[in-house]
């Protein structure tokens, strides 16, 4: 597989592995491509994104996309949050092959379905 | 930092030997084979003997090899070639649902074309059943193709059973041997089979060659057609270089078969019998017996065999995955999936072939990186909770 370094790099060095306690939201999605599943934790302050832990089962890309979606979305307020796509995920990882694009939308599903916990746990909506 | 090679079943290095005896066919003896000056007749030369290594080993005559690009090629001039020569005998083919692709997408292609073909299942272990074989049998039938051993999973396949079955109903029988030959003994006659397919760079020798053997009598069309090549059944130029090679590796696999297969089987019980106690959470994909001596194929729960393969690399150990993650098509192992291994477990499942030049140290290395890879792995896993 042709990784970029900075997708190995994230592979081998995840940042902010594990599961988050009394998270502020949860995303639990499956890959619908190859079965693969991805958890993702935030905990809010302010309307800001304060921490993101994740817990993925999946292929080099997934791993990459999950620890980079979690960097990412760090410090970032629900609404701008809201708007990291996949493919900027897979950007900020310096390309991902073709085939391992749909990994990126497991990371921003994840992403949006914590977002979207979090919200109706406030009783709001997206 | 070591490396360490456990993908035979993929490719091996091409023997030393092999190397030397290919070299004066490039620019020494560099003729056309059809040219009946020195040149071209040395070349000839060269071919007959390694067409009779080739025969010889597997019990066959030498008039019946054709030297092919390839196991591939082999396998499509198999399957089509007999298929459409017996059209008008009938249209119905039967083949296993663990085929390689070189075999399957063939079938699949005749099937479009109007034929029928029947894939017989397999059990857990990979193994089929010659009885559901002789049922699946129709006065229809023309050809039935199975692998002599799964290159995934390394089962090896009760072939000369059917041979018995269908040899008094005049149906083809074709075996994919590409795994099986170098590895353990291969008999034609043995086999009962009319068809066997070898590849090169499975056995030490260089790639893109292999060869069809063709029982005489054997109705079949050839794939290529050109000029009177190999008596008419595979036009174009012989690969001479390659054939040599091809020759030279089976001289080789003759002399170190039997001592081989002995140490890999050690080897790879070691490897086996060592994973087992240092990782729990483990299972072995295959029958337990009846496999190929260099082939161990295991799945590890709760992670994903890429993310397995990629941190081996980084290890510099290189072993392959029946995920969906690394197949081309985003689709798991259809070998594990007919098998019934559950998909999840089918998603960690790596591959060890271990070959000639592999070692106990190797296998003591791998013994070494393998436990701190899977934990690191796991450790990130939601299905995985301690
Ligand atoms: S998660 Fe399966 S291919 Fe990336």
């Amino acid at each position: 597989m042709q990784y970029s370094e900075k997708v190995m790099e994230h592979f081998l060095n995840p940042r902010n592995v594990g599961e988050i306690e009394n998270p502020d939201g949860i995303g639990h999605v499956g890959n619908p491509v190859c079965g693969d599943i991805l958890e993702l934790y935030i905990k809010v302050k302010d309307n800001i994104i304060i921490d993101a832990k994740f817990k993925t089962f999946g292929c080099g890309a997934a791993i990459a996309t999950s620890s980079m979606v979690t960097e990412l979305v760090k410090g970032k307020g629900i609404e701008e949050a809201l708007k990291i796509s996949n493919k900027a995920v897979a950007e900020a990882l310096g390309g991902l092959p073709p085939i391992k694009m749909h990994c990126s939308v497991l990371a921003e599903d994840a992403l949006k379905s914590a977002i979207d916990d979090y919200l109706k746990k406030q009783g709001k909506n997206r | 930092m070591r490396k360490v090679y456990l993908d035979h079943n993929a490719t091996t290095p091409t023997h030393p030997e092999v190397v030397k005896a290919m070299l004066p066919y490039y620019e020494e003896v560099f003729g056309n084979a059809s040219s009946i000056h020195q040149f071209g007749q040395q070349a000839r030369k060269a071919i007959d003997k390694a067409r009779e290594k080739v025969a010889d080993f597997i019990g066959a005559k030498p008039e019946e090899i054709v030297f092919t690009s390839g196991g591939t090629e082999a396998d499509n001039f198999a399957i089509k070639g007999v298929a459409y020569a017996n059209e008008k005998k009938g249209n119905h083919i039967i083949t296993s649902s663990i085929e390689h692709h070189a075999v399957l997408n063939p079938c699949k292609y005749l099937e479009k074309q109007g034929f029928q073909v029947t894939y017989i299942p397999v059990d857990r272990y990979g193994l089929f059943n010659p009885d559901e074989v002789k049922k699946a049998v129709t006065k229809e039938t023309i050809l039935i193709t199975i692998m002599h051993a799964n290159n995934e999973v390394g089962t090896i396949e009760p072939i000369a059973e059917i041979g018995k079955i269908v040899k008094e109903k005049g149906i083809c029988l074709h075996t994919d041997a590409v795994q099986t030959v170098e590895k353990i003994p291969v008999n034609v006659d043995k086999l009962n089979v009319d068809l066997l397919s070898l590849s090169g760079h499975k056995i030490y020798g260089p790639k893109g060659i292999g060869a069809l053997y063709i029982r005489k009598g054997t109705r079949i069309q050839p794939l290529i057609q050109g000029g009177h090549h190999e008596k008419n059944r595979r036009a174009g130029t012989e690969n001479v270089p390659a054939i040599v090679g091809l020759g030279k590796a089976i001289e080789i696999a003759k002399e170190t078969m039997e001592g081989e297969s002995i140490r890999l089987t050690n080897l790879r019980n070691k490897l086996c019998s060592g994973i087992g106690e240092k990782i729990d959470h483990v299972h072995l994909n295959g029958h337990p017996g009846k496999r190929l001596p260099n082939t161990l194929n295991m799945s590890f729960e709760f992670i994903e065999g890429e993310s397995i393969i990629l941190s081996l690399d980084m290890k510099g150990i290189a072993v392959s995955s029946g995920s969906a993650c690394t197949s081309g098509s985003l689709e798991p192992s259809h070998v594990l999936k007919a098998m019934g291994v559950d998909p999840a477990i089918a998603q960690g499942s790596i591959r060890f072939s271990l070959g000639k030049d592999n070692t106990e140290e190797d296998i003591n290395y791998v013994l070494e990186v393998l436990p701190e890879i899977i934990a690191r792995l796991r450790a990130m896993s939601p299905l995985y909770r301690k």
